[in-house]
């Protein structure tokens, strides 16, 4: 053990995750916060199911309904889906590549506080007069008709939020670029890296175009603009495209690290190197391009007109194949291994058929005219919760169990994880599967209800049965992780056995400073070449020496706090109220005042000294 | 864990079909039973896509249950380190090939019917008076939670229950005058949102054979979310051979406002005189501008199938509305327009209402 890993008093233990720059704390951090809002987003969906699962049912109200819908949209996108996989980006991607940390440690903490306060912000509008109800997509001409302040929280909570994720998909892009450990070529980076590194440049360049729409909505809303209202000169379409030129690409920012943590997984459990590394490394890239290029599929009956429809649709097919070249390099990947069915690995193989059904769907849509008939349609909600669950939440869950013995420094229970996957499987294919009939029968989506005598009954109820499976799921995952969490049995750096990338290669967890001395890496899957070869762990690149560190910092979290308090004055400045505009002013100081701090402060981090590193080595040789 | 799985896979094969045998939904409603040229173009079109992807899963289905039975880690073989492949070009090249191929084949009707659903050139030949020369024309203006539906050649306007004739192309032109709704009727073709900027427009064609098997009634819905009643923006659609759509067009034409007669119609009128007229026309050649018409054209209600669009066409559901509109249609225009009213006034209203038609039979 570490020496730095004392016993410390619970104030001590929050105030270090209050102020840590550490990037694997701040996984946690991403992993607690993210599994919150997870919970959140998955009670809405929860109501949404009930309400639904017979005609005319009046669980909840028309309008409380909508409300549902949209935050449950907005928080498993935003704040669970996303965060999820920065908590793994944070925790396994500096591993991979052999870095002590992030580059910019400080930014990695200002993303998640302000991540973190704008989720919270979001959230808090169930308690101050209502949530959102214009959908997670908010048109305009709806969401500026909406009455009260839902929208206004959507749209400076997001806001915020996206600020952190913009903050952390540039801090990723650099960490990649340049804190590679020698020999760690690019074309060496583990397939994790490889999408985490693209996911983020898609965050670089899908963010800004949302966060340019937030603003002319939170303009017409709070200051009395028009972009986008018609009567006014405005125009609605506007925020159609920017929103989806963002939120197209923001499906491939969820779904490519996921590919990437499969991609690791089916390497591990069938024992063989990833079949078509290169190929691989290109159709991300290539996923990664085209998603910009296919954002009006989501606007085949705006009446766009002929020309972009067919554009468009012909854009979108082309996506096809580099997904279909992955799904078959993962298949050959596993054809010739031994493959071990631990519960990753299980989540793993479902993965596959369910993505692809959620991948084939995607084509049928991109057929334009047969679109028009399933847009908006349960057939939608049905393609895209077969991606985006069968996709990025089986990711979640693979990465959960897979990364969690790295992360904590113990497993998981294999027992407990078998079922929850089984049921949560059965529980997705339950749900999910009979809304594309729904959609074909004519059930639009985002409706409170639906009436009797128009064959919708079963289906919907079918539906509804099948949440209770993932909910039972999801209970069953918590208590494993409590169970665990209590019994914390410890184990060593390669858990699962047949860890092929560096992080298997150092304890779990790993000491803060990661690495000892940097390692030296000789070719893909570095730990696995040094174990082939009998060595134990990796050749060092570098002699033993002073480490140097970043200081923990409140900043990031004062900081966030600020924007958190400036939101409110913003939004309740509409209602002439006398406190609103002192506030808003108070949160900016706040916000300037430390950026003018960190600014000025001269912070030059700490050294590990090189006896003190030696002194452990001693003590890993006794124990 | 191997016959667990294999069995799913066998439920799910079975549920399939028991689905595709329980039937395709309800044939006014479903896109499953195509009733018409543009729903039967979209149907073949799923008809071909779904039947390419199936083909793609079972390869991928084939290959993954081979895979994963065949190399599963075997007691004894704890050790063996499997051959480290790097990759095969040709096999890469095959499998980046035939989705190429098989795309392909999905592209060229797609791109082809994606023009050939946007022709709306009839639209455009317009004769000296300005009227479209040989088509049907029907301008459809969403609200927040009802359809008006107006033929601009013939002047007359009705609303929520929309009268086609069958087994010819009807254009539309589509707009909102509020927030974007989108309007479809599944069982006849695709939809096509009803902006606030802007015309969009369309046809489709009713299937005269199709329409008489449902009693010729297809339902039609809203599909973009526009508020809290969104789920109950439907409309109905009353399908005509031609010469009954030329008869109704001439008694819409003629229909005069309507005079009441007996005593409790009588009082009705005078209600509605006093407390509905503001917003709602009796007779479907209502020359307001658009901005003045803020609710549903009244002209033929007594015909029509529905009240609201969703509700039972019945005097005891007509009284329910009109006492509480809110409480069958949460966010609707009309709730707290007209105060209060007496049952004696509901019941008189509601017998002036239902007295409202214009066809000769």
């Amino acid at each position: 053990m570490s020496t730095y890993a004392q016993k410390k008093g619970i104030g001590a233990t929050i105030w270090d995750y209050l102020t840590t720059v550490d990037h694997k704390k701040i996984a946690i951090l991403y992993l607690i916060a993210g599994g919150l809002f997870f919970v959140v987003g998955g009670l809405e969906a929860m109501f949404i199911r009930i309400q639904l699962a017979v005609p005319n049912n009046d669980f909840v109200s028309a309008g409380l309904f909508n409300e549902i819908i949209t935050m449950h949209g907005t928080t498993m996108i935003f704040l669970a889906a996303m965060p999820l996989l920065f908590g793994f980006m944070n925790a396994v991607m500096p591993l991979q590549i052999g870095a002590r940390d992030v580059a910019f440690p400080f930014l990695n903490s200002l993303g998640f506080w302000l991540f973190f306060f704008g989720g919270v912000f979001l959230n808090l509008s169930w308690f101050l007069g209502g949530a959102p109800d214009a959908g997670w997509t908010s048109y305009a001409s709806l969401s500026l008709a909406s009455p009260g302040h839902g929208v206004d929280f959507y749209v400076l909570g997001l806001q915020i939020s996206g600020a952190g994720t913009l903050i952390g998909g540039i801090n990723f892009l650099v960490t990649i670029i340049n804190m590679r450990a020698p020999g760690m070529t690019y074309m060496r980076m583990p397939l994790f890296t490889w999408s985490t590194f693209v996911a983020s440049a898609l965050i670089l360049f899908a963010f800004p175009p949302l966060t340019v729409g937030l603003f002319l909505m939170l303009f017409d809303r709070m200051f009395g603009a028009n972009f986008f209202d018609a009567a006014a000169g405005g125009n609605t379409i506007i925020w159609e495209h920017l929103f989806w030129i963002f939120g197209h690409p923001e499906v491939y920012i969820l779904i490519l690290p996921a590919f990437g943590i499969f991609s690791e997984i089916f390497a591990t459990f069938s024992r063989k190197r990833l079949f078509g590394y290169s190929s691989m490394v290109f159709a991300t890239v290539l996923i990664g391009f085209l998603g910009f290029m296919v954002w009006a599929h989501h606007m085949f009956t705006v009446g766009l007109g002929p020309i972009a429809n067919a554009i468009f649709a012909v854009a979108t097919m082309a996506i096809a194949v580099p997904t279909g070249i992955k799904i078959f390099n993962w298949l050959m990947t596993m054809w010739g291994g031994s493959i071990r069915f631990t519960t990753p690995m299980l989540y793993a193989v479902a993965f596959i058929p369910s993505f692809v059904a959620g991948g084939v769907t995607g084509i049928m849509n991109a057929v334009a005219p047969a679109d028009y008939q399933f847009h908006d349609s349960y057939f939608v909600v049905a393609h895209f919760h077969y991606v985006i669950v069968g996709g990025v939440v089986l990711g979640l869950l693979a990465g959960a169990h897979f990364y969690w013995p790295k992360m904590f420094g113990t497993m998981l229970n294999e027992f407990l994880g078998k079922i929850t996957f089984w049921l949560f499987l059965i529980g997705f294919h339950l749900t999910f599967f009979i809304q594309h009939f729904l959609g074909l029968m004519g059930m639009p989506r985002r409706v409170f209800t639906f009436m009797e005598g128009q064959g919708l009954e079963t289906g919907n109820l079918v539906s509804s049965i099948g949440a209770f499976f993932m909910a039972a799921a999801i209970i069953i995952l918590l208590i494993n992780v409590v169970i665990t969490s209590v019994k914390n049995e410890k184990v060593g750096n390669d858990p699962w056995g047949d860890g092929r990338t560096l992080e298997w290669a150092i304890p779990s967890p790993p000491p803060f400073y990661n690495f000892k001395q940097l390692p030296l890496v000789r070719g893909l899957d570095p730990y696995w070449l040094e174990k082939m070869e009998g060595k134990k762990g990796m050749m060092p690149a570098e002699p033993i020496g002073d480490i140097h560190m970043p200081n923990n910092s409140f900043i990031p979290f004062v900081l966030s706090m600020g924007m958190f308090i400036a939101a409110f004055g913003a939004m309740y400045q509409v209602d002439d109220k006398p406190w609103a505009i002192p506030v808003l002013i108070l949160g900016l100081l706040i916000v300037f005042g430390s950026m003018f701090i960190r600014s000025i402060k001269d912070d030059h981090g700490f050294h590990i000294h090189k006896e003190d590193l030696l002194d452990e080595d001693d003590k890993e040789v006794k124990a | 864990m191997k016959n667990r799985l294999h069995k799913w896979r066998l439920l799910s094969l079975f549920a399939m079909i028991a689905l595709i045998l329980s039937g395709c939904g309800k044939p006014f409603l479903s896109t499953l039973t195509p009733a018409g040229e543009v729903a039967q173009t979209q149907f073949d079109l799923m008809v071909l896509s779904t039947a390419i992807m199936v083909l793609v899963i079972l390869v991928v289905t084939v290959m993954f249950i081979y895979v994963i039975f065949r190399f599963r880690r075997k007691k004894g073989d704890e050790n063996k380190i499997p051959k480290q492949v790097e990759g095969s070009h040709k096999l890469e090249i095959i499998w980046t090939v035939i989705p190429i191929l098989l795309l392909i084949v999905l592209t060229v009707p797609t791109v082809s019917y994606t023009f050939a659903l946007a022709d709306v050139s009839p639209m455009e030949k317009k004769d000296k008076d300005g009227k479209t020369k040989d088509a049907l024309v029907i301008n459809v203006r969403a609200n927040l939670y009802w359809w008006e539906f107006e033929y601009p050649d013939e002047g007359v306007i009705t609303s929520q229950d929309l009268v086609v004739p069958t087994d010819q192309r009807v254009y539309f032109n589509l707009k909102a005058s509020d927030v974007k709704h989108s309007f479809w009727i599944p069982a006849v073709g695709g939809k096509m949102d009803t902006n606030t900027d802007g015309e969009n427009q369309f046809f489709l064609e009713f299937d005269g054979e199709s329409a008489e098997k449902v009693k010729n009634q297809f339902y039609g819905k809203c599909a973009e979310l526009c508020g809290p009643s969104h789920a109950l923006m439907d409309f109905k659609v009353e399908t005509k051979s031609p010469e009954e759509f030329d008869q109704w067009i001439s008694d819409m034409k003629s229909a005069k406002a309507p005079k009441a007669e007996d005593g409790l119609a009588k009082q009705g009128e005078e209600v509605f005189n006093k407390s509905c007229i503001g917003c709602h026309a009796i007779t479907p050649n209502d020359s307001r501008p658009e901005q003045a018409r803020r609710a549903p054209n009244l002209s033929n209600f007594g015909e029509r199938s529905k009240i609201a669009g969703v509700m039972d066409h019945s005097e005891e559901d007509l009284k329910n509305w009109l006492e509480d509109p809110e409480k069958y249609k949460p966010g609707n225009k009309m709730t707290g327009t007209y105060g209060d009213l007496s049952s004696e006034q509901l019941d008189a209203l509601t017998a002036y209402l239902m007295d409202l038609k214009v066809e000769n039979k």
